[in-house]
């Protein structure tokens, strides 16, 4: 049973289509009210059936999921109001401009006097010029940021960011992420999946990978980038021009490289190792004329997980 | 009072009147080519024919052509305007995508159902009466059983409602719409007494025509102005009101069970 502390509760969901596809197979999580929560995953992983499911949009073929403490079969209307989704395709209506169709979406939910906070979204996500704006006329980005204040227009505690970002540009994306940050740190649960991972790693407090319709990580992010189950840490280095290392000088382990920027690389998975590989490296006789070690990221997390599973 | 009412209507049907409101401002957006296009195009009808065949066919005894034609081409046009609405504007939400944006708020199926069949009635009923006054300004248009006329209006456009939002939900593509209209729908009213009096058919013909459900629909319409009727009166509104409720099940079962609009 879900707690007063969860925001989102899924147990055992399975949604196969066919006989055989299962893009999700035995899927539980927990995501804790106000947190900042990561939905990762390749293409095809599940995230976006996932989503449908909770916003009542696909029905699972087995298991339970719930928004708020409210079931999202047996209290969907309930649920549906704890809950803004933001989803992935990009939608408009070329019968309203940008202020009437919030206005629009917010009569959905009985809410009708809702123009102060249709005004302050329309100003948060860079669109107050576009306000009069024939949906259709939005660019690509605007369109987008228009769908994120679709999701926001009822003031829901939980909101579902389904790739807010393709398409928009760098300043937009980062007053739309502070705009974000501020309604997380207000309370509401904000669930991210994006591609873009160097967001989900600064944003999100905890996260959950997909693949093949299961999950393959659920960790807090802190812990998922210094677990040394996944993935390595790298050691760079240059060389000057023209000059290779050779193939076994950090035997076992391998070298790689050069990248496009000159730099070759050597995984290694703790910092124990690193003694190791500076003293062969100086015992080469190799002039290194740079060197740096790099922490790992969340990419790499990802192509590790991602790839053990593959 | 209207928000006295929206609340009313919101609390007994989530979602109803916004969606409700949002079909409405649709269709009057584009109202030249929603409403008064019709009305032109079927004033045309009415000028054309009824020069051309004024004096020829007495449709009733003591009935003018042209007084025949009118409720006849208004019941006509409500029908092709009320199924052009809901389908038009479902198959158009699910080709943009839009469908969703509304399918992911508390709207429950009912309402969803019930805005879309409002607003088409609506929509029907602004053409068939703006139809009667454009015609009125031609003939000299009696009204002998107005509640009749009113029943009919109301009964005939909830059938051509439903018919939209049940196609508009089952269509993929704008063509299988388009398909509906012009093999079925179109000749359907076009066969079913607008133009000319059952009476006046061979047997087979007439025969044929009382399976179309839209001759009692026509032909009780039409009662409402002329106070004659070629199928009793009673009769066409039970068959006109069982297909209204066949099809609205129909079409309120494929959404509440998600046919095609949801996984």
């Amino acid at each position: 049973m879900p707690d007063s502390d969860t925001a989102i509760e899924i147990a055992n969901l399975t949604k196969t289509y066919g006989t055989d596809l299962k893009a999700l197979d035995d899927v539980s999580l927990s995501i804790k009210r106000g947190s900042f929560f990561g939905l990762l995953g390749p293409n095809g992983a599940g995230k976006t059936t996932l989503i449908s499911i909770i916003g009542g949009l696909t029905k699972a073929t087995a298991g339970k999921g719930s928004v708020m403490g409210h079931d999202i079969v047996a209290d969907a209307l309930a649920a549906r109001h704890s809950i803004g989704i933001v989803p992935q395709e990009i939608v408009f209506d070329p019968f309203f401009n940008t202020r009437d169709y919030m206005r629009q979406q917010s009569s959905y939910y009985g809410i009708y006097d809702n123009d102060a906070w249709i005004d302050t979204l329309l100003d948060r996500l860079g669109l107050a010029d576009k306000a009069n704006e024939n949906t259709r006329k939005l660019s690509g980005g605007m369109k987008r940021r228009m769908m994120v204040g679709m999701a926001l227009v009822h003031k829901p505690p939980v909101v579902i960011l389904d790739e807010p970002t393709a398409g928009v540009d760098v300043s937009q994306r980062r007053s739309l992420w502070e705009f974000i940050r501020q309604l997380n740190d207000d309370g509401t649960t904000i669930i991210l999946t994006t591609h873009y991972l160097e967001e989900a790693e600064e944003l999100c407090e905890r996260i959950v990978m997909l693949n093949h319709g299961r999950v393959i990580a659920d960790e807090r992010t802190a812990d998922l980038l210094t677990s040394d189950k996944h993935h390595a840490h790298c050691l760079y280095f240059r060389l000057p021009s023209g000059q290779q290392p050779p193939a076994d000088l950090f035997a076992p382990a391998a070298v790689e490289g050069p990248d496009s920027q000159g730099r070759f690389r050597v995984d290694f998975d703790d910092y124990s190792e690193l003694e190791q590989l500076l003293a062969k490296l100086n015992g080469s006789g190799l002039a290194c004329s740079g060197m740096e070690i790099a922490a790992p990221d969340l990419e790499s997390v990802f192509v590790s997980l991602t790839g053990q599973v593959q | 009072m209207i928000a006295a009412l929206r609340r009313g209507a919101q609390a007994l049907l989530p979602g109803f009147p916004g969606l409700f409101h949002k079909e409405c401002t649709r269709f009057l957006s584009v109202s030249i080519q929603t409403v008064f296009g019709p009305v032109l195009a079927s004033l045309l009808f009415l000028i054309v024919f009824a020069h051309v065949l004024e004096g020829r066919a007495a449709a009733f005894q003591g009935v003018s052509y042209a007084l025949f034609l009118v409720p006849g081409l208004a019941a006509m046009t409500m029908i092709q305007q009320a199924f052009a609405n809901a389908s038009s504007s479902l198959i158009i939400s699910k080709m943009m995508g839009n469908l969703v944006m509304i399918l992911l708020t508390p709207i429950t199926p009912f309402a969803f159902f019930l805005a879309y069949l409002m607003a088409s009635l609506l929509r029907g009923v602004i053409v068939a009466l703006l139809m009667i006054a454009a015609g009125a300004l031609l003939v000299d248009i009696k009204l002998e059983h107005p509640l009749w006329m009113l029943a009919f209006l109301i009964s005939g456009g909830l059938f051509s409602s439903a018919l939209g939002v049940a196609i508009g939900i089952w269509a993929e593509k704008f063509d299988q719409i388009a398909l509906f209209q012009t093999v079925l729908l179109l000749p359907l009213t076009f066969l079913s007494g607008v133009f000319y009096s059952l009476e006046t058919l061979p047997p087979l013909w007439r025969f044929l025509s009382k399976l179309n459900p839209f001759t009692y629909y026509i032909d009780g319409f039409r009662y409402g102005f002329v106070g004659t009727a070629d199928i009793p009166v009673w009769n066409s509104l039970l068959i006109t009101l069982l297909f209204a409720g066949g099809v609205s099940l129909i079409g309120y079962l494929m959404i509440k069970n998600g046919y095609k609009i949801k996984n």
